[in-house]
């Protein structure tokens, strides 16, 4: 059975839809150079070739299967019949993308666009589970998300699956909407770190003994700022993409959706170093990188839909979100999270969905899940739905793939390996060979 | 308490689905929408709890 009729693109919105496809990978190399940046300098090369390792995973599993599950708006779906409504569930489609042309159709250029979110999904648990997850694990755990757990959530969002029909089933608004990810990508990531960082526990040396954490500091802030700019350029094409192929936009809404892009971030970032420069005496670089990125998460939902002045805002508070759930989950819950990817992406990505929710405003001609009752109301409870969806189902059923998992391809890497470094224990050789020298962090303070 | 917590978050879930299928109305359907995410509130304490236990365990 097919699902909702395939949307068509101009052919204008399919040559901005592409130029804005190739600017994505640049955000999974900031992603790269910020989550080595926030580690010690003795697994910055693991750190980066792990990210090398997980995007090539990732392509290849969306390749084999993750597309096959995904869809997309005319493309087969398996369908459930639940109280007089179709249940959208998975899709039917061919694996290794068999019997499906690559032409520049919206459905390939959404099956690109995916491909390279699988990956950059798929580093986000990296930042949080960094030195101390071994590469064979980060290979494995990769296949699982961008080969199953990431594109069923965006079937179910962009694939025209069942929560992108809350509003034609259910009369919910215009159905759940995040035309840049900030579920299917961002949130399903921080959550897929979160579940792997309570596998792993934390760092050797993390807690002392009267379990209060000690200071692990970034080793390189110049990369972690630089990740952040160029995760900015990454972010422009990632939200004008979506918006175009997931949103109905015109190509020249673009143009809202860049400007609303860098506002949430600059008032998030702005937010960040505001909040840190008040409570430390001094402006914090990692933080403030981090409450960048938050905002650039929080934005990807709902930048088409939102007027600038509310970009600022949603940033600002995401901003102000990431840095206290930074601390939060380091001294209050002891989840040790080097990169801050939970706070980031999860929270940041979790609040963005809401802010949709709140803000967003949806012009009479939109293509978007259009309503029965033809108002916006009910839209709130459409993304409560999607969040509870995420906490609900991708949460434990990531944990519980992931655990299982670990029985097969153990995640922590053994005591001495982590002495080591990840750099000499997995790759025999460090980043920096002529200028480290390791501080012992080991000894009980 | 970590399954008990795991399981809570599921049902949540299924209480969310279940309003959507079984109630036709707004603000009902809005009650139960906002009790699942209640019980996956629950459910989400309760695992974080039971990993604080774990890690004060394991020193």
């Amino acid at each position: 059975m097919t699902n909702l009729p395939a949307p068509t693109l101009s052919e204008g919105a399919s040559v901005v839809c592409v130029f804005c496809i190739f600017l994505v990978p640049l955000a999974a190399g900031g992603l790269a150079l910020l989550n080595a940046g926030l580690g010690r300098s003795r697994s910055a090369a693991h750190t980066m070739l792990a990210s090398v390792c997980i995007l090539s995973v990732a392509a290849i599993a969306y390749f084999v299967c993750g597309f096959a599950v995904q869809g997309f708006g005319g493309q087969p779906a398996h369908v459930l019949r639940a109280g007089g409504q179709r249940w959208d569930w998975i899709g039917a489609g061919p694996f290794f993308l068999r019997r499906f042309e690559l032409d520049g159709s919206p459905a390939s250029l959404a099956a690109a666009l995916s491909m390279l979110c699988a990956g950059l999904a798929a580093l986000i648990p990296l930042g949080a589970a960094a030195e101390r997850w071994r590469l064979r694990a980060i290979c494995a755990s990769t296949a699982l998300l961008a080969g199953f757990t990431f594109p069923l959530f965006a079937h179910w969002v962009w694939g025209g699956g069942w929560l992108a029909q809350l509003g034609i089933n259910y009369g919910l608004g215009h159905g759940f909407i995040d035309v840049g990810g900030s579920s299917c990508v961002q949130a399903v990531g921080g959550l897929t770190a979160l579940s792997i960082v309570w596998i792993l526990g934390p760092r050797r040396g993390k807690y002392s003994s009267s379990n209060l954490p000690n200071a692990i500091p970034a080793h390189n802030a110049a990369f972690v700022i630089l990740g952040s700019l160029l995760c900015w350029v990454g972010w422009l094409g990632l939200n004008s993409a979506g918006a175009i192929l997931f949103g109905g936009a015109a190509p020249g809404q673009s143009v809202l959706v860049a400007v609303n892009t860098t506002l949430a971030a600059a008032s998030a970032g702005l937010a960040a170093l505001a909040i840190t420069g008040l409570r430390f005496g001094r402006p914090d670089a990692s933080l403030t990188c981090d409450g960048w990125i938050g905002g650039l998460v929080a934005s990807s939902a709902g930048c088409l839909f939102i007027k600038p002045a509310e970009a600022v805002v949603i940033g600002a508070i995401a901003g102000i979100l990431v840095t206290y759930a930074v601390e939060w989950f380091e001294f209050g819950l002891k989840i040790d999270d080097p990169g801050g990817s939970i706070s980031a992406h999860a929270v940041g990505g979790i609040w963005g969905l809401l802010a949709a929710g709140v803000f967003a405003r949806f012009p009479a001609t939109t293509s978007l899940g259009a309503t029965q009752s033809g108002g916006d109301s009910g839209q709130f409870i459409a993304q409560l739905v999607g969040i509870a969806t995420l906490i609900g189902f991708v949460l434990p059923i990531t944990y519980g793939l992931n655990r299982l998992l670990n029985w097969f391809v153990p995640f922590r890497v053994s005591l001495e390996g982590e002495r080591q470094g990840m750099d000499l224990h997995e790759l025999g050789a460090d980043a920096y060979p002529e200028f480290v020298v390791h501080t012992e962090e080991f000894i009980q303070r | 308490m970590k399954l008990t917590g795991f399981l809570m978050l599921v049902a949540g879930w299924g209480i969310v689905l279940a309003s959507m299928s079984l109630l036709v109305s707004m603000k009902p359907r809005t009650i139960f929408v906002l009790a699942g995410l209640g019980v996956e509130v629950v459910g989400l304490v309760l695992v974080v709890r039971s990993h604080l236990v774990l890690e004060d365990e394991t020193g």
